[in-house]
């Protein structure tokens, strides 16, 4: 991954200890909370329901085993013992206290992290492809291009004060992980007909309450023009984005009021004028932020398929997981390895401070000291070699984090809810716990196949819903918590919005929807097709019948 | 001179020192002074301009959020300060009119930031071209201090003299 050099540890020092002085300022009343808070957002510190929060950027998702050591340290100490992974690729401490902020900033500083910007009206973490640099189906490694983009976004002077939060994803594999197409820009790396390398570069894409799947800005943007056109993607917003009301603040709602085509007038007009200037990037310049991503050591591999096909004859429960868990890696002998930290019945994406450090050991073992945090609130190992898997599973069965569940039903992505958030109106995670239940038994899951439950606890959308093949949320009505159920939506290449399929249910009530919504398509689905895919065979149709009874239409 | 919400006038920070401020802002319906400098509205400007060019003293335009520096484009040489007012806080339209008017159009006068100004932005305003600052503080040259204190290291190119980090690093 990539390792920072002086200057980017000077700068997050000198970060630091600017946050430092801000936080004494708002504590000798200097500074009064409606400036303090969009300082505090820009260190991602979130004021919710019970305490603060502070969200710590993990950069387009690469964490080292020294990092994660020093969030189980940190979460120890000034937290209560566990984390939460985000669909944006961060970790998120839920109880943390004011007046401990400047030296959890310093002990995060101390191994290059840190929260800037992972909150406020500026842009946002990048996030990429969780397989980055090491998946097979790859046509080109998105994270040289993700550097220079956390670099140019890391306290903008122009863009640090924006009508809303911006969020840009990256991926450079043709199956996207990135959920680029839910972004407000999302990048994807590809090699054109005479085989150059360049983006295509979609604008205007986000959740939310006005869900929208972005549009094709660019069909063909060559790599060293990444920096200069979202520049002039961000100037034409900063200037027009709408800011009288911040539902209607996000670059998706101009691009949707404004027109697509007008929209791309203006930024390829901003973009013709700086196009060649500084924000240019040479091939020299590539080169040095490239020699900073430490190589891959990997070895000849030893033949281990033999050995690894007795393993999994006489361990089935080893068998399910290398079955489930493992992504195609491009060198030959190596895996990735999904772990999941969406056990079945518990919280998705919540990590223990033991976890952590047992993870981060086991990641110097096996897989090079690098980790990867995923948009579905998972973990990855980047590097494993295949001869390793077998040990690296019975030490993840030691910590509990051996789930297979990988694209199944039961690994869902879910938003804290109404147990720590201010701004949800239902609960979300022990719904997400009831569904996981009910559907505990593997193969079952396996019966089911490729299914993403994606669950919100409010309609800022924070789990995705939208874009679950099955969708979730949670709403307030008359005081009570309901849940409407969507279906149809798709974070992928094919990405696609979900419609709510009806009224909704209580807690209970969503938790049978979901199973009879399941089993209308166990029943009418023909060989070999996911639930996305019998869905858009068939519409909503079926599945309202079997929820609501039959439609007039179809009597 | 600009008097405060609070009734005191508002020092003006120039290179880090408080200056006297010349300018008088004058109201689209108030009369121009005989004399004197003076900064007029777009509107203003737009209206009056050929009184506005004979006017005896230093001549300045302030904007506000929305107006866009693409409207004074060709009057450029009339100004010898353009304000860029900042409505709120939470309100970075003018960062991009600043850049604008510096990199885009070549205005060499002042650039002054009028409105909600603060401590906290002052090192993002002097970076996207802003030399002059009426803020609502009580010690502006100590704000100044400590904002140049605080961060020296950028990573975006801007026309205002810093180096870049991706400039140190070819070094």
């Amino acid at each position: 991954m990539y390792q920072y050099d002086e200057f980017d540890r000077e700068f997050v020092e000198q970060r630091a200890k600017q946050f430092a002085r801000q936080v004494e300022r708002r504590l000798a009343g200097e500074l009064p909370e409606d400036k303090f808070k969009p300082l505090r957002l820009m260190n991602g510190l979130y004021l919710q329901l019970h305490a603060y929060m502070l969200r710590i950027n993990v950069p387009y998702g690469c964490l080292s085993s020294e990092q994660m050591r020093k969030l189980a340290h940190v979460s120890r100490l000034y937290d209560k013992s566990y984390g939460h992974l985000t669909t944006r690729q961060n970790m998120q401490l839920n109880w943390i206290r004011l007046v401990d902020m400047p030296e959890i900033l310093n002990e995060l500083a101390s191994v290059n992290m840190h929260g800037i910007q992972s909150s406020g009206n500026c842009i946002r973490n990048i996030t990429a492809d969780e397989y980055a640099g090491v998946a097979a189906d790859e046509i080109e490694d998105p994270r040289i291009y993700c550097e220079f983009l956390r670099q140019w976004s890391s306290l903008h002077p122009e863009f640090s004060f924006l009508p809303r939060k911006f969020k840009i994803s990256v991926t450079g594999s043709p199956n996207d992980r990135a959920a680029v197409m839910a972004h407000d820009i999302g990048l994807r790396l590809y090699k054109n007909e005479e085989g150059e390398s360049g983006f295509e570069v979609f604008v205007g894409g986000g959740l939310g309450r006005t869900p929208f799947v972005g549009k094709s800005i660019r069909t063909f943007l060559p790599t060293e023009h990444i920096l200069s056109y979202c520049e002039a993607i961000l100037r034409v917003y900063n200037q027009l984005g709408r800011r009288d009301n911040k539902y209607k603040a996000r670059i998706k709602v101009l691009v949707h009021e404004t027109g697509i085509d007008k929209i791309r007038e203006l930024v390829e007009a901003e973009w013709e004028s700086i196009r060649d200037g500084a924000l240019n990037l040479p091939e020299e310049d590539i080169a040095l932020i490239r020699a900073r991503f430490t190589p891959p050591r990997y070895e000849a591999p030893l033949d281990s398929e033999d050995e690894l096909k007795a393993l999994r004859e006489k361990n089935p429960d080893f068998d399910r997981w290398v079955d489930q868990q493992l992504a195609e890696h491009k060198q030959p002998g190596y895996s990735i390895v999904n772990i999941s930290c969406t056990p079945i019945g518990k919280p998705p994406g919540d990590i223990s401070s033991d976890q952590m450090e047992a993870v981060a050991d086991l990641a110097d073992l096996y897989s090079m000291g690098e980790l990867r945090v995923t948009h579905n609130q998972n973990l990855v190992f980047t590097d494993v070699r295949r001869q390793d898997l077998f040990k690296l599973w019975q030490a993840l069965v030691e910590i509990d984090l051996e789930t297979a569940n990988h694209g199944l039903i039961t690994d869902t992505i879910c938003c804290p809810g109404l147990d720590y958030c201010a701004l949800a109106n239902a609960r979300s995670i022990p719904v997400a716990e009831k569904i996981s239940n009910a559907f505990a038994d593997h193969e079952r899951q396996k019966e089911i196949g490729e299914i993403y439950i994606n669950m919100s606890g409010c309609i800022n959308a924070c789990g995705h819903h939208h874009v679950g093949n099955i969708g979730i949320l949670g709403v307030d009505k008359k005081n009570s918590e309901l849940y409407q159920l969507m279906l149809g939506g798709s974070a992928k290449e094919d990405a696609s919005i979900g419609k709510i399929l009806g009224r909704g249910f209580d807690e209970d009530g969503i938790v049978t929807a979901v199973e009879n919504v399941v089993d209308t398509y166990l029943e009418i689905r023909t060989d070999g097709e996911t639930f996305i895919e019998t869905h858009r065979r068939v519409g909503d149709d079926p599945f309202k019948e079997r929820l609501y009874g039959a439609s007039p239409k179809t009597r | 001179m600009t008097p405060s919400k609070k009734g005191f006038t508002v020092p003006l920070l120039k290179q880090g020192k408080v200056a006297d401020d010349t300018f008088v802002r004058i109201g689209d319906e108030d009369p121009l002074p005989d004399q004197g400098d003076v900064i007029v509205g777009l509107s203003r400007w737009q209206a009056d301009r050929d009184e506005l060019t004979r006017h005896k003293g230093s001549l300045g335009v302030e904007l506000a959020v929305g107006e866009s520096p693409s409207e004074i484009e060709g009057d450029l040489a009339h100004f010898d300060v353009i304000a860029l007012d900042f409505p709120a806080f939470s309100d970075g339209r003018a960062f991009s009119s600043a850049r604008l008017l510096r990199e885009r159009h070549g205005f060499q006068g002042e650039i002054r930031a009028v409105g909600d100004v603060e401590l906290e932005q002052l090192h993002f305003m002097a970076r996207v071209g802003f030399d002059s600052f009426l803020i609502e503080s009580d010690d502006p040259e100590k704000d100044w201090t400590t904002a140049q204190a605080d961060l020296d290291l950028w990573y975006q190119p801007t026309e205002d003299g810093h180096t870049t980090v991706r400039q140190k690093r070819r070094r």
